[in-house]
């Protein structure tokens, strides 16, 4: 069994075919880059994991169950957390709020207890509170907890999202340019984080990336698109390599 | 300026930020209960005025203020709630049961209104409520059976469990209790996952839905919510205007309610409070204005043998007496809050304590906000 799976995905918006056709499977333990110039259709194909966009054709697979129709706030559920291209945190709120809310699949209190905060909502909280408390660790967000996300500098959002879908739980974990906005310094944590995500957390990564730098470093395989079209798939050297890739990078 | 230390995860989950915080409530609290002895029964009344439309405050905050949805009718909810409690009250069934109905009805109807929320926010949301609060207000005026029509209803003091609120500061409790306990439920659910769902949902709705918020749901509960709260705080408004007539209900009490959030200060629950305050408070202030002024400048006057001052006085007083001057301060006031304080009169309470806990040190650039041009509209 796959631990995650695209098969022949494709949408249409309108007349332009933004995925055509796209199969890959991310292996468990693995970084799973997808590159390609823009409007390759990257961004898209994670709006149809996330299930923003409803595929026109194709099947998603996640640890052998068809995800494909499942309604968005499900996949968050299922183990699927995602960071945004352009940063969609709560802006209003403090990072510590952001964060908990990352564990919002993970709450077992109802309505009515929560409206007269029953012990066992305290319990919740709490536990909810460690397991962000670990994420903060990990990401080193200390002091930025109690910081409203709207002061906060964009570097330190960039990771607040990483942060937040990681308070998920997640076992898959998908990035939207991770690298993108930030610094050369900045990108390099990025990469050793990436490294650790996956080595210490044990969570698969499934990212979407342009310095090609990050991704040599960190990806174990890599897919190129092009049109919406897969035009390499293989390990970063071999990609980069590809005559296809080169010729949609350079335009030859 | 104090520094907190915090030692436990259960700090940031209390009620209140410290022991001195809760202190200042408690100050609050015995105030506010030993109000009726020191003033007068007009006062009382007026004050009773600010505790009803505090809870209106709390459940139009909710909806607007915390999950991000615009209600351009939340007068009717009020109306739904005052004459299904006054209705039952004429069958006879206990005022308890009754207050229960009432609330129950108007949920109902929250949850109904709520379903076309699903699919629309900001101004087609506003035209969406804007047309059920006219239909409703139409049924309140044709469907004479139960609501008296243009006739109206009367509506008797509150009976509960055989104690007859006859007085004016007897019902100022029972009002000021109701709206602790309002305050209180929903501040629970503001610090647990309800809450932190609702903020999601106005900040980012599809990062909301990526992190696993099911959007319909919660989007309805805060329909939901809003309006039972409405409609309690309809039960008590009954009471308070002693007899109901369709025209109260009004679109423009709908958008009178909608400034109060907003002149106390989005996202805040204090700022529902602040806001009933203003609105409550401003009416009788200019009416003892009114007088007030024209008489101290005229004794002003007659000391310092300056005529002109009296006349000044008695210029101002004809002024407020104008019918209309009472909208145009309330407008004027209003559109100041938003020129110069958006975040309301509880933005303003916040800075003025940060003054004075930071005393020679304040910085006026603490609250600027930068601005975020990366942030994407397009996936709505």
């Amino acid at each position: 069994m796959t631990f995650f799976q695209a098969e022949n995905l494709a949408i249409n918006f309108g007349g332009i075919r933004a995925v055509d056709n796209v199969s890959f499977a991310v292996e468990k333990g693995e970084v799973f880059t997808i590159i390609g110039p823009n409007g390759a259709g990257k961004t898209t194909i994670f709006n149809l994991i996330s299930r923003i966009y409803q595929p026109s054709a194709g099947r998603l697979l996640f640890e052998g169950r068809d995800i494909t129709a499942m309604p968005p706030h499900r996949i968050a559920e299922l183990g699927i957390a995602r960071t945004f291209q352009n940063i969609e945190l709560f802006e209003h709120a403090t990072l510590l709020q952001n964060l908990l809310l990352g564990r919002h699949v993970h709450r077992n209190t109802g309505f009515f207890s929560e409206l007269l905060f029953l012990p066992s909502v305290r319990r919740m909280e709490v536990e909810h509170r460690e397991a962000v408390e670990k994420v903060i660790d990990f990401l080193e967000l200390q002091q930025y907890r109690d910081a409203l996300v709207a002061n906060l500098p964009y570097g330190v959002r960039k990771i607040a999202e990483l942060a937040r879908a990681l308070s998920n739980g997640p076992r898959l974990l998908l990035l939207d340019e991770p690298s993108s906005g930030l610094n050369v310094e900045e990108t390099n944590d990025m990469a050793f984080w990436i490294e650790d995500i996956r080595n210490l957390l044990g969570i698969s990564v499934l990212m979407v990336e342009h310095d090609m730098k990050l991704v040599a470093a960190v990806s174990d395989r890599v897919l190129a698109l092009n049109y919406g079209r897969p035009l390499a798939i293989g390990t970063p050297q071999d990609v980069q390599k590809h005559p296809e890739v080169i010729r949609a990078y350079l335009g030859a | 300026m104090r520094f907190l230390f915090k030692t436990a995860y259960g700090q940031d989950i209390r009620l209140f930020r410290d022991g001195l915080t809760a202190a200042w409530y408690g100050v609050l609290a015995g105030i506010v209960v030993l109000l009726p002895v020191l003033l007068s029964r007009y006062y009382i009344g007026e004050i009773t005025w600010v505790f009803i439309y505090g809870i209106c405050g709390i459940s139009l905050m909710v909806l607007v203020g915390y999950t991000g949805l615009i209600s351009l009718g939340h007068a009717a909810f009020l109306g739904i709630g005052a004459y299904a409690h006054a209705y039952f009250l004429h069958l006879g069934v206990p005022w308890v049961t009754s207050v229960a109905i009432a609330v129950l009805i108007t949920t109902a109807c929250g949850i109904v209104v709520g379903l076309p929320a699903l699919r629309m926010t900001g101004i087609y949301l506003a035209i969406a409520t804007l047309a059920f609060a006219v239909i409703i207000q139409e049924v309140f005026t044709r469907w004479e059976a139960v609501t008296g029509g243009f006739a109206g209803m009367a509506v008797d003091k509150p009976v509960i469990f055989g104690f007859r609120f006859n007085n004016e500061a007897s019902f100022y409790y029972l009002c000021a209790l109701i709206l602790a306990l309002t305050l209180l439920l929903t501040q629970n659910l503001l610090r647990a996952s309800t809450g932190r769902a609702w903020v999601a949902i106005r900040d980012s709705e599809i990062a909301a839905q990526s992190m696993g918020v099911h959007l319909a749901l919660y989007k309805s509960v805060a329909f939901a919510y809003s309006a039972a709260v409405m409609g309690l705080a309809g039960a008590l408004f009954a009471h308070k205007i002693a007899y109901l007539a369709p025209d109260i209900f009004s679109i423009l009490f709908s958008i009178q309610l909608l400034l109060l959030v907003i002149v106390g200060g989005l996202g805040s629950l204090q700022g529902a409070v602040f806001g009933a305050i203003f609105v409550a408070l401003l009416p009788p202030i200019i009416a003892i204005m009114r007088d007030a002024i024209p008489n101290t400048m005229a004794s002003f006057a007659s000391a310092t043998g300056v005529g002109a001052i009296g006349a000044i006085g008695r210029g101002i007083g004809d002024f407020l007496k104008k019918p209309g001057v009472e909208a145009g301060i309330f407008g004027l006031i209003l559109v100041l809050v938003i020129l110069v304080e958006p975040a309301g009169l509880y933005g303003r309470w916040v800075k003025l304590k940060l003054f004075f806990s930071t005393f020679p040190m304040y910085k006026r650039d603490s609250f600027k906000r930068q601005k975020n041009y990366m942030r994407s509209e397009r996936l709505r």
